[in-house]
């Protein structure tokens, strides 16, 4: 098991070169010049157009710019965006924020989602396992920002139950609303998950035999089906983190939370090459370290995979 | 376009077969008990109508859905307009019908090219192992890694002017959740794959000197995509979704496409006002997403090697 | 980057009185002279107020550093216009420009001008000197300093010397390209309080332009450290810079040091920034902000917002027109001026301002907006009058179109539902196939603009800089202007422009700038959509809100209950 961390760990460096490469590339490539609109609809000056793409490295060929990029890297420096603000000083903020969103999404759809998912597998075919289905995918065919603006107004205008928007504190109780948006998303896939795989393992001989042993079916479902039943579900959950992470922009803006997703979608728009790619490699990184533990545990979980 | 989704459907059915030795009887079984599943008769008769309202639109409704009556815009159901006009003052009704094509079409070709682009790539990735596992499954990472809107943005932007016909804008759309969706379904199903490896049947078909196709063929896929198919019939709904939200944030279909998603992002603005206009595309998107996802469960279901 | 769709926005309307006492020489006193119009003056001129209250209110990020001569966008633009005090002053009310920090500017010749200044003080305590406004305008038209406003110092004697001439993009400023000069020639300092500006030719509405944002006064530590000046800025207007978190919220509080006619009732303002409006006006309803700067569409729908906050909203016309641009270079085939105006003939603009905008904008009649002195009625004619039929005619006597129209807007702003709705009425009066296109955002949209690559009809718009006729017209039209996306060049509308600049007296000016306009109407190079209208609204905290004629909330009149 400790070789395969090391080695995993070890993995990640050509990860996080090609990822780094990757959105260099992708950004360099975006169409839009990064000072167009930085001088209202009025072009700005040749002048200004020089100045900045000096100031910002813009003139060099790409790979001296994603060399100088790297090396600062290396050092532990993520360099500074557009507004001269270290990215590495915004980043830290605004991981705060999504990470703590992302942790109460997260426990929202897994709590929710388990739960409603061992209903339905129990009660398979019953009246319940269809409310599930039904209500779950309901939400699910809602794109976000309609359940978001719905949740903002209703529960939060109108009842005044959670507040309309985050501050920059981003407390617990203002996050309370975004993270039901963000994590209603994913309860149906949780459900489901957890649902036909618990209802395959049912069936399996091991549970047969647990009960015919006079386990409480109880115990039987809980300890054998449920504890096999959960790998996908982990993985699902693994990746859903690592998305979360990244990409809630639309709840973001609607809540008008400080978090990774604004900063790199105004990064984008802004052409912000620097705030981007520093942006996405943090999330890489933290996104290879929950792949890691995801791997992990599918070892505790299941015993038949092996890691060496 | 469903045809594609029971082609998916049909090819594990057969795998299974297979393995089974007789595909006509377990065919046969199959059919016998879907016929009893009143899930599978409604599911069937409504995607029956929606796909038919997707290729032959007119056979619906004979009122031009890019006639716009501006003066009338945002009225409410009226017997000239049963589902009323929207805020161009376009008939909600005929953009519904002809609005069926275009969502069909991203749903499902979006959820065929993810399952066989990360299908392949997770089972590959689980079944070579060692440094072939490694490799794939870094790459995924920094697939996964790319923000949604900044892939898009790129892809779309990249492509902007070219294929701004009809299938062309939608095949765009598609390329690009194609693009970013694949890697979470890649490592869902290398984490089934890794599961059922070490099942006896496996060993047994490799100690009987079985060719790697088919072993990957006729025993470790049919009995691994569960997960994925659980994921991906949610992820045909998530898709139609998912294509109003790149519309939210500017980037989804254009004109002349007509769509759900294009519906409600414009209707969004009505929510508090005329919801009416938000209301029956939004109707419409969940319909059919139930629809496909109950008739992809009950054929599971029905077709399940396990549950004889 | 939504709602950036401005170029700068101060405060004013009419240089009534100011040019004609500084065109004809006659006289000198120019400070706060009411020009006939017979308005009240502005609740901002009235003795100080009594102090108190802490508002918030909804901001966007500023593009750039916080430095004036750097700014030309709106997010920054407002900010910097509350921190900083220019030589004029435009009448938050009725937009007459008034003497601010200068104690007037004399001219005999609308060349040559004479500013003397009042005793000001920066925040930071320094004193506001001609040295103060010298230095800073130098910097700002010196071009290897990249300043985004520098365009304003054109007009300046030796401004050209000023800028680099390489024509190496990258290396502009280096070798041979390297400016010749590093001050203005036009501009010296007497004494203290005294210094003269000299036009490279004559400029009738100089005074009126020098209420600008770039025209502001920078204090020394400005030269010392101009970068960590950019993040905390410091100036000598009725607010003082406090904090700038990037991407969360700008502060400004009372500066105790003013001594001009503005100051602000207000103790602190907070400029809190939203990604959407849709959440800050939601913030609104829930009391969190006190003053949204523009209500979203979802809620003008069907006024909602007169039912959602009642007495709490204020509207107002202000200098700005939306209209519909398209370069005949990049598309032979709307060369015609004839094509173009069937074109706007087919548009009904009435009812898409009533279905999109809730009423909220003012069907546009000519180029210039009605805030403005000089505006001049229906210059456009029967030209922007919709008439389906008569617009058919008009287009199969021009020779008829063939093939496909694309109407481009930026998918990131809020242009789709009108757009969209103007592609329908051409299609339905002329039979068109017209398509709505949005580029991915706002950038891609303006270099492919710059560039002259879209082809067809496309959005655009403008925000006046500064009070006057003529910027409505030269910044736009003139043969490779800046913003002239166009690709228009007519020497007869140059000339009368130039006529314009030297003439003697403001009416005279006028109405030179005005035959000027009717060219741009006989040749149509853009088609007017609208005038803008601010539609605003407030917590009820506030007690006394005004909106600007730049649709700009009034920060110095705006007080708490």
């Amino acid at each position: 098991m400790g070789k395969y961390i090391v080695r995993r760990l070890l993995q990640m460096i050509p990860v996080i070169i090609g990822t780094t490469f990757l959105i260099f590339y992708m950004v360099f490539a975006m169409p839009g010049d990064p000072t167009a609109g930085k001088c209202g609809e009025r072009p700005c000056s040749a002048a200004y157009i020089q100045k900045y793409r000096a100031e910002h490295n813009l003139d060099d060929p790409l790979p001296i710019q994603y060399g100088k990029y790297v090396a600062k890297l290396a050092q532990g420096d993520l360099g500074t965006n557009q507004y001269g603000v270290k990215v590495k000083d915004d980043l830290q903020k605004r991981y705060l924020v999504t990470g703590k969103l992302a942790l109460m999404a997260i426990a929202v759809e897994v709590v929710v989602g388990i739960l409603a998912g061992i209903l339905a597998g129990i009660r398979k075919g019953k009246f319940v396992d269809n409310l599930v289905l039904v209500s779950t995918l309901f939400v699910i065919s809602i794109p976000v920002f309609v359940i978001g603006a719905l949740a903002q107004y209703f529960i939060g205008v109108r009842t005044g139950l959670f507040p309309v928007t985050v501050s920059s504190k981003a407390t617990f109780y203002e996050l309370t609303m975004p993270a039901l948006v963000l994590g209603s998303l994913s309860i149906a896939y949780v459900a489901r998950l957890t649902r036909t795989n618990l209802v395959e393992n049912l069936r399996a001989d091991y549970v047969r035999t647990a009960i015919a042993k006079g386990l409480s079916r109880r115990r039987a479902v809980g300890l054998h089906a449920l504890r096999n039943s959960m790998i996908p579900v982990i993985t699902f959950v693994g990746f859903d983190f690592g998305a979360l992470l990244g990409g809630a922009i639309v709840t973001e803006r609607i809540f008008n939370i400080q978090g990774v997703g604004g900063y790199i979608f105004r990064g984008i728009q802004m052409r912000d090459g620097v705030a981007v790619v520093g942006a996405v490699t943090a999330l890489v990184i933290i996104y290879l370290f929950v792949n890691l533990l995801v791997d992990i545990l599918y070892g505790v979980l299941d015993p038949r995979i092996s890691h060496e | 376009m469903s045809e594609s989704a029971v082609l998916v459907e049909g090819a594990e059915a057969q795998a299974a077969g297979g393995d089974v030795g007789d595909a006509r009887s377990l065919g046969a079984d199959a059919w016998r008990s879907l016929r009893k599943s009143p899930f599978f008769w409604v599911s069937a008769v409504l995607i029956l109508i929606f796909l038919l309202m997707a290729i032959w639109p007119s056979l619906f409704t004979s009122t031009d859905p890019t006639k716009a009556v501006l003066k009338e815009a945002r009225s409410r159901p009226s017997d000239a307009a049963w589902f009323g006009r929207d805020i161009q003052g376009y008939d909600i009704y005929a953009r519904v019908i002809y609005g069926a094509r275009a969502s069909i079409l991203v749903g499902v070709l979006t959820t065929v090219f993810t399952v066989l682009l990360g299908g392949a790539i997770g089972t590959l990735a689980a079944y070579a192992g060692g440094w072939v596992d490694s490799l794939v499954s870094r790459i995924t990472d920094i697939f996964f890694a790319i923000p949604l809107l900044l892939g898009a943005i790129l892809f779309m932007a990249a492509l902007s002017g070219t294929m701004t016909g009809y299938f062309g804008v939608i095949f765009k759309v598609v390329m690009a959740l194609t693009l970013l969706g694949w890697p979470s379904l890649a490592r869902l199903m290398r984490s089934s794959v890794l599961q059922v490896l070490p099942n006896d049947y496996v060993q047994a078909a490799r100690a009987l000197g079985a060719s790697p196709w088919r072993i990957i063929r006729s025993h470790i896929i049919p009995n691994a995509m569960g997960p994925m198919i659980v994921v991906s019939t949610i992820n045909l709904g998530a898709y139609i979704a998912a294509e109003a939200t790149l519309s939210f944030l500017g980037i989804g279909l254009t004109p002349p496409v007509i769509s759900w998603g294009v519906s409600i992002n414009d209707a969004i603005v009505g929510l508090r006002t005329t919801p009416h206009m938000l209301l029956f595309p939004s109707l419409f998107l969940s319909i059919t997403v139930l629809a496909f996802i109950m008739l992809g469960d009950a054929i599971r279901d029905a077709f399940d090697p396990k549950s004889r | 980057m939504r709602g950036t769709t401005r170029t700068i926005a101060v405060a004013g309307v009419s240089a009534f009185a100011m040019l004609t006492a500084a065109c004809s020489g006659s006289s000198t006193e120019t400070t706060s002279t009411t020009s006939g119009s017979g308005s009240n003056s502005s609740s901002s001129s009235e003795a100080p107020a009594a102090a108190g209250g802490e508002i918030v209110v909804h901001g966007c990020t500023p593009e750039n550093p916080l430095i004036a001569s750097n700014t030309s966008e709106t997010c920054g633009g407002n900010i910097l216009d509350t921190i900083t005090a220019k030589l004029v002053h435009y009448n938050s009310e009725t937009a007459e420009p008034e003497m601010d920090i200068a104690e007037d500017i004399k001219t005999d010749d609308n060349q040559n001008f004479t500013v003397t200044l009042k005793d000001y003080k920066f925040s930071d305590g320094t004193p506001v000197t001609s040295k103060s406004f010298v230095d800073a305008w130098n910097y700002a038209a010196y071009g290897p300093n990249g300043q985004g406003g520098s365009y304003f110092f054109g007009p300046i004697e030796g401004f050209a010397d000023l800028q680099c001439t390489g024509t190496d993009e990258k290396t502009a400023c280096e070798g041979e390209g390297a400016p010749k000069a590093k001050e203005l020639t036009g501009l010296k300092v007497v004494d203290d309080k005294t210094f003269t500006i000299k036009t490279t030719e004559k400029v009738s509405n100089l005074p009126v332009r020098l209420g600008y944002t770039a025209f502001a006064p920078q204090p020394d530590a400005f030269f010392k450290d101009a970068e960590a000046f950019g993040k905390a800025p410091i100036g000598a207007g009725p607010f003082k810079f406090e904090s700038w978190t990037e991407g969360q919220s700008i502060v400004v509080v009372k500066n105790a040091d003013y001594s001009g006619a503005n100051a602000g009732k207000l103790d602190k303002i907070t400029f809190k920034i939203y990604q959407d409006t849709d959440a800050a006006y939601n913030d609104l309803l829930a009391g969190q902000i006190d003053v949204l700067d523009a209500i979203p569409v979802s809620a003008l729908i069907d006024d909602k917002y007169k039912t959602d906050l009642g007495e709490r909203n204020a509207q107002r016309e202000t200098g700005v027109i939306q209209y519909i641009g398209m370069n005949p270079k990049a598309d032979p085939s709307l060369a015609k001026p004839e094509i173009r105006k069937a074109i706007s003939m087919a548009i009904d603009r009435d009812t898409i301002n009533k279905a999109i905008f809730n009423n909220t904008r003012v069907p546009a009649t000519g180029w210039v907006s009605p805030v403005v002195d000089g505006y001049q009625k229906d210059v456009c004619g029967e030209a922007c009058v919709y008439d389906a039929a008569k617009a058919k005619a008009a287009l199969d006597a021009a020779g008829g179109y063939s093939g496909k129209l694309t109407l481009t807007y930026n998918g990131d702003g809020d242009h789709k539902a009108w757009t969209e709705a103007t592609c329908n009425s051409i299609k339905d009066a002329l039979g068109i196939d017209c398509t709505a296109t949005p580029t991915v955002d706002f950038k891609t949209f303006l270099t492919g603009l710059g560039k002259g690559e879209i082809k067809g009809l496309f959005r655009m718009g403008w925000q006046m800089d500064y009070p006057s006729i003529e910027n409505f017209l030269a910044p736009i039209y003139t043969a490779g202007a800046d913003s002239n996306y166009f690709n228009y060049n007519n020497p007869e509308f140059e000339k009368l422009l130039k006529e314009a600049a030297g003439a003697d007296g403001l009416d005279a000016a006028n109405a030179k700038y005005q035959e000027a306009e009717k060219v741009i109407a006989a040749d149509m190079p853009t088609i007017p959509m609208y005038y803008g209208k601010a539609t605003m609204g407030y917590s009820e905290k506030i007690g006394n809100f005004a909106i600007t004629p730049f649709g700009v909330p009034d920060f110095s009149s705006i007080s708490v209950k």
